[in-house]
Order: C-alpha cells, then structure tokens, then sequence
C-alpha cells in the first residue's frame, strides 16, 4: 500500500491518492491531500467538503457529481449550486477531487 | 445434535428439510441469511416449533429483524455460538 | 440526446448473504447518470435490501441500507413493493424504511418513492419495459 507523509506521520492511500481508511482523515491530512491536487483550500473550499463528509455520513456514499451539484445548491444557494462555482474551486471535478481532499472513497457513478 | 442453517428459508428448502429431519431434543442454530425463518407471521414460521430454534444476535441485527421475531426464538452472541458448538456432540450445517 | 428508454431493476436477493443486493445498488447508482426512466422492484427476499432498522455493528459487514434513501436525490424514484412477498414474509410496508424524494415539480414537496402492488402488477411493469436487469 502507498502512504503519504502528514507531520512525520505515514498516512495510508490507495493508488489513485484516495485515503484507505475514512477514518485516518482530520483537517492536516486534507490539507496534505489538497497539495497533491494543487488546491489551496479556502472557506468555500471547505464548505464543501464538510458537505460531502456529512452527505456521506448520512448515506454512505459519495454523491455524483450531479447530485452534489443540485445538493448544493439546495443548502448554500443557487449561487454555488452550479457546475461552474464547484469546478473553479475543484477544477479536475468536484466530486473526485473535493471526495479525494475530505478522505472519502471515490464517488460512486463517477464516470 | 445442533443443526446449523445458513440459507434463507425463502430462497432454498434447508431450513424446511432441516426441520422436518431435526429430532425434538435437538437445537437447531440459524445464522446468516438463515435468521430470516425466525420471523413471525412468515409462511414458515409453523416450522419453528418443531425444535428448539436459536438465532445469531449480530445477523439478526444486521438484518434489521429484532422486533420481527417470533416468539420463542431465542438469541445467542457469538461466545453462545462456540458453546453451543462445543456442547453438542455432533453439528450438522444444512448449506 | 438519444431515446429514453424503460429501465427495470428486479432484486429478489437478501442483503448481506450474497452480493448480488450491493452490486444492483451501486449499478443503480451509475446508471442514474444516463438519465433513464428507473423503476426498482423488490420481490421475494430483495423485499429484505430495505428493511428498516438494519444495524451492522455486531456482524463486522458495512451496513449499506442508508444509501437506499440516497435514491431520491438520484431521481430514482419508482420503487415498487410486491405485496405477496412481504405476506409470506411476516411483514408489512411499516418494517420498510421510508424512501422518499423531493418533487421538483411541486415546490420540492416531499413524496414517498414506494408503491406496494401485487405480483400482476409486477408482472406488467416488467412486459412495459425496455430493458430487466436482474440480481
């Protein structure tokens, strides 16, 4: 298994960057995580990725994009229930990169 | 002797077979989607009487079945698995 | 756009003993991106995929029975019950959890997703679609 290093400390992932165990994340390994994807991670950026934690939590997957999309929408406005707001703070997909930052498994019916 | 059924009793006859060969002194240990004969009300919960009938806690749980229980039934963890294993003289599995 | 075309999901499988209840979620799941018309049928011991109260902790298995509410927000919302099979099993609609989904239609009312109907409906809603994916 492939491991990164957060604070001197190795952090199992599997080999698309994707954390191995949910329950290994807390917030220095997202922000370990955001490096790999060159993210710099903002209070937007946070907001959705504390979205998706609860959307898993709640339902035990990972949303597709779409229905991130119109989740969003629903709970922080129709001004960042759009593809366009998610993919500036996301750019390589909202879904796949926001789910790989908060430590959640690749989202099902990602395609 | 404990039998041990692991099959729903909906999908295949094991349970059926199982409680129609299981003498009365035997206890007969359902586990997996086995747990699903324990229910009551089903079309083969008459079944249940025939013998001692015995389900594993956590698939019962798993299943979502507590409440849906017939009466009698009782329940085992796994360490009242192992001891039933080790007290009977013989295990039949009817897979 | 291509043709939208009549899908059906049959699942006669209990959670947990096989995989087979798992793996027809997760294509449910992706098959929603193609923005077909879904209908899920639960017969036989699929009726047991969404029974309420499903609790996993003392069995080591992941208890995926949440994700069956996600359904709605995946616009699959055509859940269909068969009656007959939750008689033999001892139980009624109330063991089942409450699927619902928001209708986009109506002010984002709440509505349930499950209709209880008997094997001759099912056998309609089979002969009226396109295409029966079975697990």
């Amino acid at each position: 298994m492939p491991s990164m290093d957060v604070n001197g400390s190795a952090v199992e992932v599997d080999e698309e960057g994707y954390l191995s165990d949910i329950n290994d994340w807390n917030r220095d390994i997202a922000s370990a995580l955001a490096e790999t994807e060159e993210v710099e991670l903002t209070d937007s950026h946070w907001e959705v990725i504390d979205f998706l934690r609860e959307y898993y939590d709640e339902y035990q997957i990972a949303p597709a994009v779409r229905v991130l999309t119109k989740a969003i929408g629903k709970k922080l406005g129709k001004d960042k229930g759009n593809s366009k707001y998610l993919y500036e703070l996301f750019p390589y997909g909202p879904a796949k990169q926001a789910c790989k930052i908060g430590g959640l498994p690749k989202p099902t019916g990602c395609i | 002797m404990l039998h041990i059924v692991n099959k729903s009793p909906f999908q295949n006859d094991s349970f059926i077979s199982c409680m129609a060969h299981a003498a009365e002194s035997s206890t007969v240990l359902l586990i997996e989607d086995g747990v699903f004969a324990a229910l009551k009300g089903s079309n083969v919960a008459d079944h249940l009487s025939k013998a001692k009938v015995i389900a594993l806690q956590s698939d019962v749980s798993a299943r979502g079945i507590d409440a849906n229980l017939a009466e009698g039934v009782e329940l085992v963890d796994y360490a009242g698995f192992v001891d039933l294993v080790a007290d009977n003289e013989s295990v039949q599995s009817w897979v | 756009m291509s043709e939208i075309k009549k899908f059906v999901y049959v699942n006669r499988k209990a959670p947990y003993g096989t995989v087979y209840a798992l793996e027809s979620l997760e294509v449910v799941l992706i098959g929603a991106a193609f923005d077909q018309d879904v209908r899920l049928i639960f017969m036989d011991d699929g009726v047991f995929q969404i029974k309420k109260d499903q609790n996993t902790e003392g069995s080591g298995l992941k208890n995926f029975s949440p994700t069956y509410n996600a359904l709605g927000d995946y616009d699959v919302n055509k859940i269909y019950v068969e009656k007959e099979s939750l008689e033999a099993r001892g139980l009624t609609l109330d063991d089942l959890m409450d699927l619902t989904y928001e209708d986009e239609d109506d002010d984002w009312a709440e509505k349930s997703s499950i209709s209880l109907v008997s094997a001759d409906e099912i056998r309609d809603l089979m002969e009226d679609s396109d295409v029966v994916l079975s697990f």
